[in-house]
C-alpha cells in the first residue's frame, strides 16, 4: 500500500535524472511541508548515495528530525554520513543599515556555502545527484527585507548550479501571499524557471474527514534534456497520516 | 508566418535603413516563447551556414540559459559546435551576473566555479553595466566578422532578465543602438510579458519591426491563474499556442498573421490555422444528454412556421382578437375558407399554426376563477 500510494505523486513527478527544479506552493488552508518531507526522503533512500543540502529559513533540525524518523528515515545518521547538510538560517538578517550591500552580502554568503559543499560532495567518489532544498522562499525575503530582487539573483545563482554539477532544487513558497498584488513577478519568475511545480490546495468542495486536501502536478517535461513534448498534468486527492501520506485519484477512496 | 520572420531576418538590413528587429513574447499561460526563439536561432544558423544572409555570424546574450544548453541544442540540430568559433559568440550573461562567483573565488570559498563548454563564450561579470554589456556585444561580434566588412546578428534570450538589473530606458538604449548599428544585421530577443508592466511591452514594440506573440489557444475568461478546474486546458497550453505575427512595413502599414505552433519532441512546428480550432472550443462545452443545438432540417422548418398574428398588418386592417368574431366577418372567413382550402393543401410545407375554438359560448380570457361558483 506504502508503494502504491508513494507512486501517484512520483509517477506524476516523473523519474528523477537530477538537473531538475521542482516548486510547491501551498496556501494558508493546506500546508505543502509534507511534500518537502517526501522529497527529503525520497532523496537519501540508503540505496543510493545521493545528497541533500537543506536550507531551512523555517524550522529548526530537531522540527525536521522528528518528522523524518517518523517516516523511518534518521536525518542525524545521514548528517554523520555526509549526506545531509542542514543549513539553519533561522537567524540570518540582512540589516538595511549600511545600504544595499549587506543585504546581498548575507545571501552571497550563504550562497558561498552551498556552493562550497556542493563542490565537496560532487568531489566525492561515485556518481551522486545533490538535491538543493529550501524551505520557504517566502522567509528568504523576510531575511532580505522585502526584496524580491534580491532573493531571485540569490536563486538564479542557486540555479547555476545546475549546469555545472546537475544538482535538482526542491522549493517552497507561499502563493496566496502574492495573491493582493496585481503582478505576481517572484511566484511567475519561479514557475518560468521551474520543470515541475506542484500546488497544495484545499478541496474545492470544501471539508471531508477522509481527504485533507488536493494536490496538481503540473510536468512540464524537461525542456533541457530537448525533449519538451512530454508535459502533463495530474491532479489527487490526499489524506495526511500520522507517518505517511495517502494519495488517490478523487473518488476512488472508500 | 515562421518563414516569414526568418527570411526577414536572414535578409537584414537594407541600405540606408535600421537592422530588422523581432520580439517574441509569451505569458506564464503558454511558456513557449523560448522554444520560438531556439527555433529562429537554428534557422538563422543554418542560413548562415549556408551562406544566404546577410549576417556572418550570431552574437547570443545567454541570460536565462547556461552556455552548454545552446552547445547541446545545435548539436542536437545536426550543427558542428566544435567549429562553431567561425560564426558563434556568446555572451555569457548567466553564468555570474552579479560577479558573485568571482568575488567567492577571490575569497578561496570555492576553486572552480565555472562551467566550461564547446562554445566560445565570455564572461560578463556585471550585467548592471549595460555600456560594457553592449560594447562587448560589439566586440565579439567584431570578431566573428573582419574589421570593417560583413554584419552580425544578435540575439537576446530573454529581455526579462536585463529588466530586472536595470530600468526600461537604458534597455531601451541599448536596442536602439544595436538597431542602428552599421554592422548589425538583425536583433531578436525574448520577453516575458506578464513579469512586467505594459509599458516594457510596448516599449519594445516601437522598437522592434516584427513581433510573435505566443498566446494561449483557449482565452482565459475569469483572468484568474490556473486552478483545478481548467487542468485540461493548461496541459494543452504548453504543447500548443497561437502564433501571432505581427510585421511593421516601412510606409507605417501593419500586416498581421496568426498561426498555430506545436510543441514537438525537441522542437515545434508552426502550420497555418487549421479548423481544428473549431472543433477545440466545440469540446471544451460540456457533453450533455439534450441537444443543445439544432440540425439543418430543424432549423428550416423552425423559420417556417408563421407564427399567430404574425400575418397581421400585411394589407388587412388590424384586428384585436377579443375572443368572438362580428357576424359579417364570420361569413366572410367562410366564404373566404371554401376558396381558401385547396391552396392551403398545395403548399402544407409551410407550417401553420391552427385554432378552434370550442363554441361562442365560451367566455373571453379573464382573471376570474372559473370554479368560482362551485359549491365544495
Amino acid at each position: 500500500m506504502d508503494n502504491l500510494c508513494a507512486n501517484l505523486l512520483e509517477e506524476a513527478v516523473g523519474i528523477s535524472k537530477g538537473g531538475r527544479v521542482v516548486v510547491v506552493e501551498d496556501c494558508v488552508q493546506m500546508s505543502g511541508a509534507f511534500v518537502l518531507h517526501h522529497f527529503l526522503k525520497r532523496s537519501l533512500y540508503p540505496d543510493t548515495s545521493d545528497a541533500v543540502i537543506f536550507i531551512a529559513f523555517a524550522h529548526p533540525f530537531s522540527h525536521y528530525e522528528r518528522i523524518l524518523r517518523k517516516m523511518g528515515c534518521n536525518l542525524t545518521v545521514h548528517r554523520k554520513n555526509h549526506r545531509f547538510v542542514f543549513l539553519d538560517m533561522l537567524t540570518l538578517e540582512c540589516p538595511d543599515r549600511n545600504g544595499k550591500e549587506t543585504r546581498q552580502d548575507g545571501l552571497l554568503a550563504l550562497y558561498g556555502e552551498i556552493e562550497k559543499a556542493v563542490e565537496i560532495y560532487s568531489s566525492l567518489e561515485g556518481s551522486r545527484i545533490i538535491t538543493i532544498m529550501i524551505d520557504d522562499i517566502s522567509l528568504i525575503e523576510v531575511a532580505a527585507n522585502g526584496s524580491s530582487n534580491h532573493v531571485l539573483d540569490f536563486l538564479h545563482y542557486c540555479y547555476t548550479l545546475k549546469a555545472k554539477y546537475g544538482c535538482s532544487f526542491v522549493t517552497l513558497n507561499h502563493e496566496d501571499i502574492y495573491s493582493s498584488a496585481n503582478t505576481l513577478p517572484l511566484i511567475l519568475q519561479l514557475e518560468y524557471l521551474a520543470d515541475v511545480i506542484i500546488k497544495a490546495e484545499p478541496l474545492a468542495t470544501g471539508l471531508a474527514s477522509d481527504v485533507h486536501g488536493q494536490l496538481s502536478v503540473l510536468n512540464k517535461g524537461s525542456v533541457c534534456d530537448l525533449g519538451g513534448s512530454s508535459s502533463k498534468v495530474r491532479n489527487f486527492h490526499f489524506r495526511v497520516k500520522e507517518n505517511i501520506v495517502d494519495y488517490f485519484y478523487p473518488g476512488t477512496q472508500t | 508566418m515562421a518563414e516569414t520572420i526568418c527570411r526577414a531576418l536572414r535578409d537584414g538590413a537594407f541600405e540606408g535603413e535600421h537592422a530588422p528587429a523581432l520580439t517574441i513574447k509569451d505569458t506564464i499561460d503558454t511558456p513557449l516563447g523560448s522554444f520560438v526563439f531556439n527555433h529562429i536561432l537554428t534557422q538563422l544558423t543554418s542560413n548562415i551556414l549556408a551562406g544566404k544572409s546577410q549576417a556572418r555570424g550570431v552574437v547570443l546574450v545567454a541570460l536565462s540559459r547556461p552556455p552548454s544548453f545552446y552547445a547541446e541544442l545545435l548539436k542536437n540540430k545536426g550543427f558542428d559546435v566544435s567549429s562553431s568559433s567561425k560564426w558563434l559568440r556568446v555572451l555569457d550573461c548567466y553564468s555570474d551576473p552579479l560577479g558573485w562567483k568571482n568575488k567567492l573565488m577571490e575569497r578561496g570559498t570555492v576553486r572552480n566555479p565555472y562551467e566550461e563548454t564547446l562554445l566560445k563564450t565570455s564572461l560578463c561579470k556585471n550585467l548592471k553595466e549595460l555600456d560594457k554589456v553592449l560594447s562587448s556585444i560589439i566586440e565579439l561580434g567584431k570578431e566573428i566578422v573582419e574589421e570593417g566588412k560583413g554584419r552580425f546578428a544578435v540575439a537576446i534570450d530573454s529581455v526579462s532578465e536585463i529588466l530586472r538589473h536595470s530600468s526600461l530606458p537604458s534597455i531601451a538604449r541599448i536596442l536602439s543602438h544595436l538597431h542602428s548599428h552599421d554592422q548589425v544585421s538583425c536583433i531578436f530577443c525574448l520577453l516575458h510579458v506578464d513579469l512586467h508592466e505594459a509599458k516594457v511591452a510596448a516599449t519594445l514594440e516601437y522598437l522592434s519591426t516584427m513581433h510573435a506573440d505566443v498566446e494561449p489557444i483557449v482565452q482565459r475568461t475569469n483572468g484568474q491563474r490556473n486552478t483545478s478546474e481548467d487542468l485540461p486546458m493548461v496541459e494543452q497550453s504548453f504543447k500548443r499556442g497561437k502564433f501571432h505575427v505581427r510585421f511593421k512595413r516601412r510606409n507605417g502599414r501593419v500586416r498581421a498573421m496568426r498561426e498555430e505552433l506545436y510543441v514537438e519532441g525537441s522542437g515545434i512546428k508552426i502550420t497555418e490555422v487549421s479548423s481544428e480550432d473549431g472543433i477545440t472550443a466545440q469540446s471544451l462545452v460540456p457533453k450533455v444528454q439534450f441537444n443543445l443545438d439544432l440540425s439543418e432540417k430543424e432549423r428550416l422548418d423552425r423559420a417556417k412556421v408563421v407564427l399567430p398574428f404574425e400575418h397581421q398588418g400585411t394589407g388587412k386592417p388590424i384586428q384585436i382578437y377579443d375572443g368572438r368574431k362580428s357576424l359579417n366577418e364570420s361569413e366572410n372567413e367562410e366564404k373566404q375558407a371554401s376558396v381558401e382550402k385547396p391552396q392551403t393543401t398545395e403548399d402544407s410545407g409551410r407550417g401553420e399554426i391552427i385554432y378552434f375554438r370550442d363554441s361562442d359560448d365560451e367566455m373571453p380570457d379573464s382573471d376570474e376563477d372559473p370554479d368560482d361558483d362551485l359549491d365544495i
